[in-house]
């Protein structure tokens, strides 16, 4: 939008620029001008939302995620899910992606791919290298509802490991450790394709997501053809414990999901 | 992986490779010896008939392997597991335990058959016949063999996350007809309609050749269709 705005502005002021002396050039730039403004009096639909760069650069999980699958992953299938639901959106009003969330169900197009949008910004913003994630530590609000909602951090991660088993989740889907809608409790729960707990239908109430892990199989499988158990368990050296306990406060308090950029 | 015989009689495969739900009258009627036939027979892992680098540049050796080895066999591992906690809810008349083996039995007994299904539509000779059961079917609902290649692809392109797309045989209507499946759900059982052609849509079975580009992938399955077993398939299943 900023953008938008600034490019008005040099449109104008290169409309009256000296340098511009002949009078068809500067028709030619004002009515350029006049029909940028005329588009911004309508809402910027078609680029509403975009992939949001990653924090790191795409080798900086390794050895625990692979650069072509980070690649691959980002420039492709989230790209993918990001031009859909630009596409599915296009001349509606212009929301942050975590507003669809609660009545993506209502829409096939919202709830894959904005689903998948969400859902994608939201992992890529949990994770670190892993030299950075190994200094990071849930907070104390954290660790203590982690100690009352499962008896403790590793006892959490082995339900979480079972939950992200590939029986468990049938097909593709998402792992995440959610707070519950009362606020009283973190629960493990899975969803298939690019569902996620915020979206009204998909569990008995919303949750609200603080940590999640991609088990589609195109998340791992350069890497770890069928050994998800194996991609799982390597996956906790990418974890920012950090950002996810910035995201346990902001669920607590505000009880709504966690924005995303893009 | 060459040279192995394949049991091509369907009947026949079927007992040694899936457990039987037809089960001999005499046996059914004492309820002792009906659990104890159900237990012991094992699904297990069918050859191919072909070598595993043999559907290539379509799909890969290495993809065929991997998925033959590891994914099928995991079906087969886990059906197997299921099946004998299954006989022993039904042993102790445990309806809550034979119900919450549904969805495992669906998924890992799904798995199993889509895939038995999947490497025989498959093969390196892939020829079509002009005239035949087949292409006249194909004809009659699709108005050509590539209308019918057109929608098959379409509808497995659409598939969201992990699925089956299939040719199948609607015993009602007595046509040919799309469906496509999620997850490993199995054809006819949840629909009654008929598998002919099945093409996995899981990720599994194109990532390492193709990635994110499915569409390359349905292109090039085309040239393997094992177009022999289909029309055998719609021959049976009229």
């Amino acid at each position: 939008m900023k953008l938008a705005i600034a490019s008005l502005f040099i449109g104008l002021a290169s409309a009256w620029s000296p340098a511009n002396d002949a009078s068809s050039s500067r028709r030619e730039a004002i009515s350029k001008t006049l029909a940028a403004g005329a588009a911004l009096a309508s809402p910027l639909v078609s680029n509403a939302y975009s992939v949001p760069d990653l924090p790191y650069p795409y080798e900086a999980l390794e050895p625990y995620i692979d650069t072509p699958t980070m690649k691959i992953h980002h420039d492709k299938h989230h790209a993918t899910y990001v031009a859909n639901i630009n596409k599915a959106m296009e001349g509606k009003e212009e929301v942050p992606i975590l507003d669809l969330m609660e009545n993506a169900l209502d829409a096939g197009p919202v709830r894959n791919n904005g689903g998948g949008h969400y859902n994608h910004a939201f992992f890529w913003s949990e994770m670190a290298p892993p030299d950075v994630a190994k200094k990071t530590k849930p907070s104390d609000a954290l660790a203590k509802m982690i100690d009352s909602s499962f008896g403790s951090m590793d006892e959490m991660k082995s339900q979480f490991e079972a939950a992200a088993a590939p029986g468990a989740v049938f097909g593709s889907g998402w792992v995440w450790v959610v707070l519950n809608n009362a606020g009283t409790k973190l629960e493990i729960v899975g969803t298939p394709n690019q569902d996620n707990p915020l979206m009204k239908g998909v569990k008995d109430e919303i949750k609200f997501p603080i940590l999640g892990l991609d088990v589609w199989e195109h998340a791992y499988y350069l890497k770890y053809q069928n050994r998800r158990p194996e991609y799982v368990s390597n996956w906790w050296n990418v974890v920012n414990w950090d950002k996810v306990s910035e995201n346990f406060a902001y669920v607590s308090e505000k009880k709504s999901g966690v924005p995303v950029e893009g | 992986m060459s040279g192995k015989k394949v049991i091509f009689d369907t009947a026949l495969r079927a007992s040694v490779n899936l457990q039987s739900s037809k089960l001999p009258t005499e046996l059914t009627k004492s309820s002792t010896a009906l659990f104890s036939a159900l237990s012991g027979v094992k699904a297990t892992l069918p050859d191919l008939s072909y070598d595993y680098n043999a559907l290539e540049p379509a799909i890969s050796a290495q993809i065929m392997e991997l998925h033959h080895t590891k994914h099928h066999q995991t079906y087969i591992t886990n059906l197997n597991a299921a099946m004998e906690k299954m006989d022993s809810a039904m042993m102790n008349g445990d309806v809550s335990a034979v119900i919450a083996l549904q969805g495992a039995l669906k998924f890992n007994g799904g798995g199993h058959i889509n895939h038995t299904l999947f490497w025989e539509n498959l093969s390196p000779n892939s020829e079509y016949k002009e005239g035949g059961t087949l292409d006249k079917a194909l004809k009659e609902r699709f108005g050509s063999k590539d209308g019918f290649i057109s929608e098959l692809t379409a509808t497995s392109l659409a598939i969201q996350g992990s699925g089956w797309g299939w040719l199948v045989y609607n015993p009602k209507t007595k046509m040919v007809d799309i469906a496509s499946c999620p997850n490993q759900d199995p054809v006819e059982a949840t629909t009654g309609l008929k598998p002919l052609l099945g093409i996995d849509m899981w990720e599994h079975a194109f990532y390492l050749d193709y990635k994110n580009v499915k569409p390359d992938y349905v292109k090039a399955i085309w040239d393997v269709i094992n177009w022999d077993t289909v029309e055998a398939r719609l021959e049976a299943a009229k």
